[in-house]
């Protein structure tokens, strides 16, 4: 820095400490409880050294919760997150940005909106349509009497039904519905030069092949950013798998599975709360978004910051 | 606008349909289905919906239950805000020191978001476990002084404090990167002109830091009444006494176990009002009125 502070700086070294301590500690109890058996875990001066149960506690909690095939569940949602959103981000944005046509402040306000009202704010009616998600459509039909004449002339009932409960893509679907990221690609695509779009349509380039051949090279950093973010939302759903997947043993994914494992009065009957086997799967469940923000921290620190969440 | 584009064709239709059908279907239409259900109610045995005005709305503004789950979530709400970002900003401006090991306190700081919320309220659970946990420790000298499931102001300041863990990472990542992108000639001037480390952290960072303070006090208000079901439902499971029935948590179990649609309806579009309106304070006033640049 600029001038010698060698108080300060011991001081600075000291808060940065006390600071670590505190978000390290309870995760490191976590951890240590994961480590010890039934009997050490429920005893009443708390361990604060991890034991030598860690590898048999892993193993046991991941039997119980069958996370084997929970964690490929997830890892498609995960996946369709987050290909789904950069690939209709990027789309849409091209075409809110490179073409000219009425109705583009709009359609871009129309998007923009949603970005005030996640999910959960809106969860029992976007459950109603995932039961049935082209009521929508049905609504409007009756409604405007469409389907009363598809009726009368060809004396088909008009009755759509798509049930995307207990689906992947019920569970990917509603994720991808807001403009996280269209945004991103929008503030992106704007500082693209004229220049650059004169030249690809002097070379004779058309729309769809400047978007592939110009702009997604270089919005790689954006896509690193993006699927990073994306990647760490869709892993850590917890309400909307909730709901929509009943069928757990096929369609489960991993955060859900700890609601089961809060160990009080319903879950052991009565019996010693299994807190070695809870912490485990903990530990189980969050490494790996832990794991893609340590290896990827500096995408997903600038995806943080331009996308809003 | 730009100067060089592309004509309208069904490539940009086609390239705009997508996304247009997908946020038709799950987020207008559920956001008019929710306005829908507020004002209308289901007949017991089928036969569609029958208008009621603001009856729902009625219902649930005289229910103190209601009122008990607003005023906690405010409680949680603020509390965990004014922790998480005291906490947040101490830690980024002492990181933005660039000390040795710098980037080490960077990432131990960053990486707590990358935890699911119900994960958080499952460990934070186990630390305050009553018989388990270190709070264990309290019972051994003054025994069934704390226990969660008894005293409410327990449980409010396990989800509190669960929920103010969570949330540091975010304000780190904002404040320090505001911190860094002060001019570096600002902070010389300064020094140039006698002010130490601390009289610059105080009259120049954090003057500085002042639209990214209000940015996230926004963010931060309105995801903790987004973003706390997890927490509750592993930590605490709203009560008791339904002690930490946020209101998320109300609709959710107002709605899915209760199967009152209406009711549930009616407190998701107060809630989306209390939304929209922080939402808009923020686009409104608080980007408008704090610039430096």
């Amino acid at each position: 820095m600029i001038e010698r502070t060698p108080i300060l700086n011991i001081a600075t070294h000291a808060i940065l400490v006390f600071g670590l301590i505190l978000i390290l500690v309870p995760i490191w109890l976590a951890f240590v409880g994961a480590t010890l058996t039934l009997q050490e875990v429920n005893s009443a001066p708390v361990e604060f050294w991890p034991g030598d149960q860690l590898v048999v506690n892993l193993r046991e909690a991941w039997a119980q919760s069958d996370f084997g095939p929970k964690f490929v569940n997830t890892l498609i949602v995960a996946t369709g997150v987050v290909v789904g959103k950069i690939t209709l981000a990027c789309i849409t944005a091209f075409a809110l940005v490179f073409f000219n046509f009425r109705g583009r402040m709009l359609i871009f306000w129309m998007i923009f909106i949603t970005l005030m009202l996640p999910l959960e704010v809106r969860i029992v009616p976007t459950y109603a349509v995932a039961a049935n998600a082209l009521t929508p459509f049905q609504t409007i039909m009756d409604v405007t009497g469409i389907s009363w004449l598809i009726t009368a002339l060809s004396g088909i009932e008009v009755a759509l039904e798509w049930n995307l409960l207990n689906s992947y893509t019920g569970l990917i679907l509603p994720l991808v519905a807001t403009a996280t990221g269209t945004f991103l690609y929008r503030q992106f695509f704007l500082t693209i030069p004229d220049e650059l779009v004169e030249a690809a349509r002097m070379d004779g380039a058309g729309p769809l092949r400047f978007l592939w051949d110009v702009l997604i090279p270089l919005s790689k950093t954006n896509i690193a950013a993006l699927a990073t973010i994306m990647f760490v939302y869709a892993w850590n759903q917890y309400l909307w798998p909730l709901l929509v997947i009943t069928d757990r043993a096929n369609y489960g994914m991993v955060v859900v599975q700890l609601s089961d494992l809060v160990p009080d009065q319903l879950t052991t009957g009565g019996g010693t709360p299994t807190w070695h086997l809870a912490m485990a799967a903990t530990l189980v469940v969050m490494l790996p978004p832990i794991l893609i923000v340590i290896l990827m921290q500096r995408w997903f620190v600038r995806g943080l910051i331009n996308t809003d969440k | 606008m730009r100067r060089a584009y592309f004509k309208f064709s069904w490539i940009a239709a086609a390239l705009l349909a997508p996304q247009l059908l997908i946020i038709f279907v799950f987020f207008y239409w559920p956001s008019a289905q929710a306005l829908y259900w507020a004002f209308t109610l289901e007949q017991p045995w089928g036969g569609g919906n029958t208008w009621v005005g603001f009856e729902n709305f009625r219902k649930v503004l005289s229910d103190p239950y209601y009122w008990s789950s607003v005023r906690v979530s405010v409680v949680y709400a603020l509390a965990t805000t004014v922790l998480a970002m005291s906490m947040a900003l101490t830690l980024a401006i002492f990181v933005d020191r660039q000390l040795a090991g710098y980037k080490a306190y960077r990432v131990a700081i960053i990486w707590p978001y990358a935890v699911a919320a119900p994960a958080v309220g499952l460990a934070f659970q186990f630390v305050f476990n009553p018989g388990a946990g270190i709070f264990s420790y309290i019972n051994t000298i003054a025994p069934g002084w704390w226990d969660l499931s008894k005293y409410p102001w327990q449980a409010v300041t396990a989800i509190v404090v669960a929920g103010a863990w969570k949330q540091v990472a975010y304000s780190f990542v904002f404040f320090l990167a505001a911190l860094q992108s002060i001019p570096r000639s600002l902070t010389e001037a300064a020094a140039m002109d006698g002010a130490r480390p601390l009289r610059r952290m105080i009259d120049l960072q954090l003057p500085l830091l002042t639209p990214t303070f209000f940015f996230l006090l926004v963010i931060n208000i309105t995801d903790s009444f987004t973003d706390s079901f997890g927490i509750v439902d592993t930590l605490t499971g709203g009560g008791p006494f339904r002690a930490t029935d946020l209101m998320v948590y109300k609709i959710y179990a107002d709605g899915f176990r209760g199967f009152d649609y209406s009711g549930a309806a009616a407190q998701s579009i107060i809630l989306m009002l209390l939304v929209m309106a922080l939402t808009f304070v923020q686009f409104r006033y608080v980007e408008r009125r704090v610039h430096y640049t």
